[in-house]
């Protein structure tokens, strides 16, 4: 436990006992343990000089934390409704008893623990899993086995094939961003060229919208930010692509950093910023160094630290922090919250982060696409910009598509391309329905797939699922209410339980035990979410199950038994521990024995 | 700059940096809330206080009032939806009034009262949430808790101690107090701190007088929370 201590105390040390730092430090001290065993929270709290009631907090927020022991080897399956078509509960089942191990629990001897994680972002190349934080795709039955023996030899990680830790970046098609090289500084030299004040005129000349999904207009975000007051203002790069079926953004910070940070200190021109962090998520910390390395490249290069580029009174510099396993902290100000090292709440709004951000500070919250597409907006100019997409949809949006396809990948279309035109660039035989924009976006159903892909029409930060004729829109709107339940903060009223009671509403029905009276419970819950939820993650809960449900009925009615009410309580198996305890097992000890005579 | 907005029909003045709860407060109109408290800035968690604006659902606690807004509170919808949020936090814990210690001065059962529940609606969770009856003054029934955060608030940023804080996420969020064993008895909580005396439920209990005043002549009991609210200004 000593040793606990000492861990906990270097990372303190190594974060400059800054409380800010805490999610961080936390990550850290966990690398060095395993786990956070009480100990070390309580030397971190004093160090820190905050109550240890308050790091308990923070540590018992995120998924990746554990103040319990963990296996050695931590394996997480990831358990979107895609690495699930791919076959990925078989292949754990497969592991756990390659391992003797059962889901959720550790080994006898502390080697290894199985279990589930949300979405890792690797829809194309899937069923993924996470093996200590890193990435490990396209599993099937081989790897399974060989992953299993090398558990059980305890192969460090670094010595595992080279192969399995490799992630594919599928761009299969090019557009504007991904199709363009690009030389580092040629943005930002344009940009200053131009003048803070011209630099911004081009962007919203451009009429660029965020790409995160809500698209809001980033010159009028950026403006505000800079005319709010204080001088010490922030730059974020929203890198926390947590939305099942999305990566589009991993493709971008594994081949396309130089644009993201080049962006981020383009937003920093714009806006007057001296400090800038991009917020990674957990699942991605294998792209940490690589991160990192173009970080020092650009420092070297002039165009990060002081004097950018020979500017006087143009610093600016970019530090990155990882995330722990936690969907709510991609909405901003629940990202904010964490950045400063707390649990990852969001906040109430007003006031918002371009007057009250990041410790307070006036802050701009981007997307990693929207940044990446600033440098295009620099170098060709904003009109140029705003001649490919629609007119409120400027530009190209990147789609991560996956599910039934021949061709999965990150796709790069102008703005206003339809479904269907989509769907037969993938390769999709027999689309049945698409689900755009991920778990807490739209599904669509084949009468609409003229609909496109545009703010104006279907919105979306990228997801884009497909779903062919032999799967059931239930269980894919079921897979979303398991995740929103095990994604939310607990917060607010609505969205802690509703989306635990949703949770299991859908379960009953999926076990054969569902009435008409449960569906009118579960419309009864979507309409709470949606009203009453503090942020978007509980008014977007719903989206799956209203949608399937006007556009696919059936697929719910056909799991009524009952026309009114049937429970979830099964009597019977209620009375299977007196009947242990009696040792008794005969007739009559079941109910309804009389009948079954 | 205040102004007048339309409160169910009724002009209610605001002054600048008001929110629409304690504008509608001051003009004599109650909104239902649990995580609210007068004495403490809008947390905006338990969302009782919810009232449409424009056709929007929002925070009263935590919106501010602006000029010519148009509210509705006191509706057949909105308190359907109240009754909802009620039932939800009914389900979640482990409530059962007749024997609770509080009962009576309860604000979670005396707005089930007011908002005419009769019922829990929903499955009830039945989560194992052990009490910590450590320290000498005062007990802690977590069954209770409806992470209102008035004690978490109370503890901080009026007694300066930290003595308790939300821990793990959704559904399974709970309380911790500030000590390495999880013991109240090992911080430094006292009974005399504001955080004592906050909790809107059954979670904070001081012990030795639960039941000095029997049950049926409390605070609810003589009066609705609402009436409570508005002439006693709790």
């Amino acid at each position: 436990m000593q040793d606990a201590e000492r861990i906990a105390a270097q990372a303190v040390e190594h974060h400059r006992r800054e409380p800010s730092q805490l999610l961080q430090i936390l990550i850290e001290t966990q690398d060095g343990i395993g786990h956070l065993p009480p100990a070390s929270l309580t030397r971190i709290a004093d160090l820190l000089d905050l109550p240890r009631s308050r790091v308990e907090g923070v540590a018992g927020f995120y998924s990746f934390l554990h103040m319990e022991p963990v296996g050695r080897y931590r394996i997480l399956f990831s358990d979107n409704i895609i690495d699930r078509m791919l076959g990925s509960r078989g292949l754990m089942e497969s592991l756990c008893r390659l391992l003797e191990v059962a889901p959720g629990e550790v080994s006898a001897d502390g080697a290894v623990s199985v279990d589930t994680t949300s979405c890792t972002g690797m829809g194309d190349q899937g069923p993924a899993i996470l093996v200590n934080g890193l990435a490990v795709t396209r599993l099937d039955e081989a790897r399974v086995e060989r992953i299993a023996s090398l558990v059980r030899a305890g192969t460090p990680l670094a010595d595992w094939p080279a192969d399995y830790l490799h992630v594919d970046d599928n761009i299969r098609r090019r557009g504007a961003l991904l199709g363009e090289d690009f030389v580092p500084g040629a943005a930002l030299q344009a940009a200053m060229a131009r003048g803070r004040q011209g630099w911004l005129e081009e962007v919203r000349i451009s009429g660029l919208r965020g790409r995160g999904g809500a698209g809001f207009t980033t010159a009028v975000k950026w403006m505000a930010c800079r005319d709010a007051p204080g001088a010490d203002k922030v730059v974020v790069c929203n890198a926390d692509e947590g939305e099942p079926g999305t990566f589009k953004d991993r493709v971008l910070l594994a081949s396309q950093a130089e644009r993201i940070f080049e962006g981020m200190t383009l937003a920093a021109w714009a806006t007057g910023a001296r400090q800038g962090l991009l917020y990674l998520r957990g699942e991605y910390r294998y792209l940490l160094k690589h991160l990192r390395a173009v970080l020092a490249l650009r420092r070297a290069a002039g165009l990060l630290g002081a004097r950018i580029l020979g500017e006087g009174g143009f610093d600016f510099d970019i530090d990155i922090h990882l995330g722990a396993g936690a969907y709510v902290c991609g909405e901003e100000t629940a990202l904010l919250e964490s950045l400063e090292g707390k649990r990852g709440t969001p906040r109430i709004r007003p006031p918002f982060p371009v007057t009250h951000g990041y410790l307070g500070r006036p802050t701009v919250v981007n997307n990693v696409e929207t940044l990446a597409k600033t440098t295009l907006i620099a170098v060709q100019g904003g009109a140029a910009f705003a001649a490919t997409g629609t007119p409120q949809s400027t530009g190209t949006k990147l789609l991560s598509i996956s599910g039934d396809c021949a061709y999965p990948g990150v796709y790069e279309y102008p703005f206003g391309v339809t479904i269907e035109h989509v769907l037969e660039d993938c390769g999709a035989h027999d689309p049945q329905v698409v689900q755009v924009g991920g778990a807490s976006g739209v599904t669509i159903a084949g009468h609409e797939f003229h609909r496109r892909i545009a703010f104006e029409d279907v919105p979306t930060a990228g997801a884009f699922m497909v779903f062919d004729g032999r799967r059931d829109p239930f269980e894919m709107a079921r897979n979303f209410v398991h995740f929103f339940a095990h994604e939310s903060c607990g917060f607010c009223t609505p969205c802690r339980v509703g989306t635990a009671l949703l949770k299991g509403y859908m379960d009953k029905l999926a076990s054969g035990k569902g009435a008409k009276m449960d569906l009118a419970d579960i419309e009864w819950l979507d309409r709470l979410l949606k009203n009453a939820s503090h942020c978007g993650l509980g008014s977007s809960a719903p989206n799956p199950v209203i949608d399937t449900l006007i556009k696919f009925r059936p697929a719910y009615e056909r799991r009524l038994v009952s026309l009114d009410f049937k429970p979830a309580f099964d009597l019977d198996a209620a009375l299977e521990t007196a009947r242990r305890m009696t040792g008794r097992d005969d007739p009559a000890a079941h109910l309804d024995w009389r009948e079954e005579v | 700059m205040g102004g007048k907005f339309l409160f169910d029909g009724q002009p209610v003045p605001f002054e600048e940096g008001q929110t629409i709860l304690q504008a509608a407060r001051a003009a004599g109109h109650y909104i239902p809330h649990l995580c609210w408290h007068p004495d403490f800035p809008p947390h905006g968690s338990c969302k009782l206080c919810i009232v449409k604006v424009g056709g929007r659902h929002v925070s009263s606690c935590a919106l501010p009032a602006r000029d010519g807004m148009e509210v509705e509170s006191n509706t057949p919808e909105i308190n359907g939806e109240r009754r909802a949020l009620l039932q939800m936090l009914f389900v979640e814990g482990n409530h059962f009034c007749p024997s609770c210690e509080k009962s009576g001065n309860c604000q979670l059962q005396a707005l089930a009262y007011e908002l005419d529940m009769s019922s829990a609606r929903f499955a009830h969770f039945y989560p194992d949430r052990p009490v910590d009856a450590s320290h000498p003054d005062v007990l802690l029934d977590f069954n209770r808790c409806i992470f209102c955060e008035l004690c978490v608030r109370a503890s901080r940023d009026v007694d300066h101690k930290g003595v308790f804080a939300l821990t793990g996420r959704g559904i399974r969020k709970h309380l911790v107090v500030n000590a390495e064993s999880g013991r109240l008895a090992d911080t430094d909580f006292a009974v005399g701190d504001r955080a004592a005396d906050i909790c809107p439920v059954g979670v904070i209990l001081h012990k030795r007088v639960g039941f000095a005043l029997p049950i049926g002549e409390r605070k609810y009991d003589e009066a609705s929370i609402s009436t409570v609210a508005m002439e006693k200004g709790e």
